[in-house]
């Protein structure tokens, strides 16, 4: 096996408040290949976006990144002073938020963003700048671009706002692009054209995407394998077909059937019980045993990993696989 | 009480910059003084019978012929400046405070209603309070102070008319925002009767900036009074506020006979600073884009 | 459930919805001296009738501007329609005039984000109590009681209600909401979006509290949702909507397991779907196009620039609803009625 393009081992950042700490990150390690797509699953509380922030040191104070490291193509992330991590942002690591206005400025044409944004690591004409935002915006499936390459983002929906932003983050072919929830905020046929758009223009430029959702079912249109968060911790991960079709980790169990596809119409849901944890009291041990139906003594103790090949969750009384 | 209440937590946040805590101490030294002035102040600077003309304009330390220390002096008249102080701070803060709390309610109760209302009543109530904010403070309190005569009460109404408009506006500003929120909605298709919604839901909802205007204005009505007073069409001289002082001592001050002047001059700016101080935090621990 | 004889326990007649700009007076100066100034309504719906029968669950189910909440507020008597009426057993949910104001208990909603439905300021048990000692469903000196009650009904500790909003978790707001509403004990509960807010592991218990809730007080209920998997798990009917207007209208497993309308089914394929079995895990088709603006929706058909059958009379005339099955009904040309 070839060195994984990127590679985070016992990753840790956590937050300081007033009087706790909250661990929103604590011991995330998984790597990615190039070209992968990964799937970053959890509920609010789960750490998902505070581990994608923390890949591009994207973390203000009062929180920190307290421990482990980050590798990209074997270089450390962790610790490069800020303007060397701003050097590579854009350039080797993007990142798409879930509100594109958080990328884009609201008093700036669409042509003069993304000459910024290329000016921020490479020098360019006027002229050839307004050619490659033209060909940027045509490649996310913004018809007619060259003729709203003057327009305001607040002239443009919210699926094309969205489109513009991940043209900006794909403008300078990065290795890895970081979406935080891009389609949460959008309507479901525009979820569904982004996906595919993403999908496509990931393979044809080989570029790997991190794609942080709270739904499954999104995430596993995408991603070929997916990690499960829970309080800060990957609790289960694998390919997606296997993670889905035969869940090892209670929780992970317990969020599938708790959708509602998968029950009769109108019966009750199998319900997952007790509320999200909350970071400033979690019980001692695994995280997830106060809702956990499999629950016993031994989870008291914090379980560790359990790596089978491709698989690996977090419990101490995991379910049966069945047939991957 | 339940540590949880909106007023406790606020508290708990508060206390954190001592400036502003050393502030608010002195705002609460400066009211009890103010309030327990006759029992405090050495002579009643009211009673124009127990003046005496020797003890005129003498300098702080002096030891008057009632057999007390003037230790700020005495102005023109004989007054001990320590009790004319204190007494012109009673009024101040009285009338300042006053004038306040008249202008933020009835301020806030147009702006809201104005805002919960809509259509052309809203435009008309938020046009004539534009209107009246376009023109200085100082010219229109000054015009009604001379038409109303002098008084405390006129005083306090010449203020309240030239201030409400400010909290008319931040009130219309907030209710807007508030009114659009789904409690409101809430509210409304229960259905609660408009008064109720306006009156237990809205305006509490609008207090956090109209508090802070509250402590701007009092500030300021405070100093619009003490400028009123100083060009002669304030308060009756019977009852020398501060501006009153400044304005008595201010010919002496080319003089050598400074603290006629100045000590009321700085009593008042110590008052102002503190209220502005504690504004200052009121307002950096009520805005929401501040909360961390 | 459907079809019961008599007149229908909710009606909602040829009501449109239209939002006029709210135009400052300089905007307005603007417009008369040829400005750019938008001074078209929006036609947020139009023309919209369906009934609703006692204890029935209709699901509203369209993309963001459809029109959808806008609808649904106006069932809640939150909105007055701007022409078209709602009714409760024959009774209007909000009275005439130039102030319309909502007339009935017998309707409540609950909104989208628990955060901002609940005043801030107010605890639980005052927030609870105000519309009952109001509306003397409750004597102010039992609300203690009927709160607590209430609190209970919904899966909540009855100590809530000495708290404020802020202590509880998003999921348990929801059930503050659901336990205001039912306070008024109405036959009608509108919810706009109740879910959408919440975690996944959450959601399922609201969904389920609603099922619950349904059964044991016989409610009627809207239930306004871009959530196709939960409108399905939870109504008898549902309702498609498109650009103002209700485009196919059924039994909740005719829309989904027979969609009629093009747009139905390619809205049904735009969400990716787990599939159980194959090598494929999640499948999904993209609708092609942006929705229209509300501002100047196309003439004729609402979907026919996107539509993949549209035909040339799509451009230009208006389809009427027709029936496609039992109860089931589309406003579509190309399909022939069946």
């Amino acid at each position: 096996m070839s060195a994984p393009l990127l590679a985070v081992r016992d990753l840790a950042t956590h937050f300081f408040a007033r009087n706790a700490v909250l661990k929103a990150v604590d011991g995330v390690s998984f790597t990615l290949d190039a070209g992968e797509i990964l799937g970053l699953v959890g509920e609010s509380g789960s750490g998902k976006s505070v581990t994608g922030y923390s890949l591009l040191g994207l973390i203000d104070p009062p929180g920190r990144i307290v421990a482990g490291s980050v590798k990209l193509q074997g270089r450390e992330l962790v610790g490069l002073p800020t303007a060397e991590l701003r050097a590579l942002r854009g350039r080797r690591l993007a990142m798409v938020f879930q509100d594109p206005m958080t990328t884009l400025n609201p008093v700036l044409t669409i042509a003069a963003q993304i000459r910024l944004a290329i000016a921020a690591h490479e020098r360019v004409s006027a002229r050839a700048g307004r050619a490659r935002a033209a060909e940027v915006l045509t490649r996310v499936g913004i018809p007619d671009a060259a003729r709203r390459l003057d327009a305001y983002p607040h002239q443009f929906s919210g699926g094309m706002r969205q489109r513009v932003a991940i043209a900006v983050a794909l403008l300078n072919r990065p290795d890895v692009i970081i979406a935080d929830e891009p389609t949460t905020a959008l309507d479901v046929s525009i979820q569904a054209q982004i996906l595919t758009e993403m999908k496509a223009l990931v393979s044809e430029l080989g570029t790997a995407l991190i794609w942080i959702s709270h739904d499954l079912a999104v995430v596993s249109a995408l991603a070929s394998r997916i990690l499960v968060m829970y309080a800060g911790r990957i609790v289960e991960q694998g390919p997606t077909a296997s993670v889905l079709r035969a869940p090892r980790h209670p929780y992970t169990s317990g969020l599938l059937d708790s959708l509602p596809a998968r029950a009769e119409p109108g019966a009750m849901l199998r319900q997952i019980p007790g509320l999200p944890p909350t970071l400033a009291a979690l019980p001692p041990g695994c995280a997830f045993q106060p809702r956990c139906p499999r629950a016993d003594s031994l989870c008291g103790m914090a379980p560790q990993v359990t790596l089978t090949g491709v698989r690996g969750w977090r419990c101490h009384h995991p379910l049966d696989g069945g047939p991957p | 009480m339940d540590a949880d209440a909106p007023f406790l937590r606020f508290w708990a946040a508060f206390r954190e910059n001592r400036i502003a805590l050393v502030a608010l101490a002195v705002i609460v030294a400066i009211a009890l003084l103010a309030v327990l002035a006759p029992l405090i102040a050495p002579q009643d600077p009211y009673d124009l019978g127990r003046l005496v003309l020797s003890d005129a304009r003498r300098p702080p330390g002096h030891v008057g012929s009632g057999g007390y220390v003037h230790w700020l002096g005495t102005d023109a008249q004989g007054r001990d400046l320590f009790s004319a102080i204190l007494y012109g701070l009673r009024i101040s803060v009285l009338i300042g405070v006053a004038a306040g709390i008249v202008a933020f309610v009835i301020g806030a109760t147009m702006g809201a209603t104005a805002a919960f209302a809509g259509g052309r009543s809203e435009m008309l109530i938020m046009r004539f309070v534009d209107l009246q904010l376009s023109l200085p403070a100082i010219l229109l309190a000054l015009v009604l102070a001379a038409v109303l005569g002098q008084g405390r009460l006129q005083m306090i109404a010449a203020l309240v008319a030239a201030q409400y408009a400010y909290f008319a506006r931040t009130a219309h500003g907030a209710a807007a925002t508030e009114r659009a929120k789904d409690y409101v909605e809430a509210a409304l298709s229960t259905p609660l009767p408009a008064r109720t919604v306006l009156f237990r839901h809205i305006l509490p909802n609008c207090l956090p900036p109209l508090i802070v205007v509250a402590t701007v204005q009092v500030a300021n009505a405070i100093a619009l009074e003490a400028t009123l007073s100083f060009l002669g069409v304030g308060l009756p001289v019977t009852e020398p506020s501060l501006g009153m002082l400044i304005a008595n001592g201010f010919q002496y001050l080319l003089s050598g006979r400074y603290w006629i002047s100045i000590y009321p001059g700085v009593a008042l700016i110590i008052l102002i600073v503190a209220i502005n101080l504690v504004g200052d935090q009121v307002r950096d621990q009520l805005n929401p884009r501040l909360k961390r | 459930m459907t079809g019961a004889a008599g007149p229908p326990f909710i009606a909602v007649t040829s009501v449109s919805k239209h939002f006029d700009p709210q135009l400052s007076l300089g905007e307005r100066i603007a417009g008369a001296l040829g400005g750019a100034v938008e001074t078209r309504a929006v036609r947020a719906v139009q023309d919209v009738s369906l009934q609703l029968a006692r204890g029935e669950v209709l699901g509203l189910v369209g993309e963001s501007g459809c029109g959808k909440s806008t609808l649904g507020r106006m069932i809640a008597g939150i909105l007055p329609p701007t022409t078209g009426s709602v009714t409760i057993d024959g009774a209007p949910v909000m009275s005439g005039g130039r102030h319309p104001r909502k007339r009935t208990t017998r309707v409540q909603m609950i909104f989208q984000d628990p955060y901002a439905s609940l005043d801030p300021r107010m605890r639980i048990g005052d927030a609870l109590a105000e519309g009952p000692v109001a509306h003397r469903l409750s004597a102010r000196a039992d609300a203690a009681a009927y709160v607590a009650a209430w609190l209970r009904k919904v899966g909540l500790d009855p100590d809530a209600a000495q708290r404020y909003p802020h202590q509880f978790s998003g999921g348990q707001r929801q059930r503050i909401a659901i336990a205001r509403a039912l306070a008024m004990r109405p036959d009608v509960l509108v919810c706009d979006e109740p879910v959408a807010s919440l975690d996944v592991s959450i959601q399922a218990q609201v969904l389920n509290l609603f099922l619950e809730l349904r059964r044991a007080l016989s409610l009627t209920m809207v239930f306004i949702s871009h959530h196709l998997g939960v409108v399905r798990h939870v109504s008898d009917r549902v309702a498609i909507m498109y650009l103002g207007g209700i485009v196919e209208i059924g039994p909740a497993a005719s829309i989904y397991d027979d969609p009629q309308h093009p747009y139905t089914r390619a809205l049904l394929a735009s969400v990716p779907q787990l599939a159980l079995q194959g090598d494929v895990v999640a499948t999904f088709t993209p609708i092609a196009g942006e929705l229209p603006s509300p501002l100047a929706p196309p003439p004729g058909c609402p979907f026919h620039q996107r539509c993949p059958l549209a035909e040339p009379r799509c451009r230009d005339q208006v389809p009427e609803m027709r029936p496609v099955g039992p109860q089931h009904a589309a406003a579509c040309h190309v399909l022939q009625p069946g």
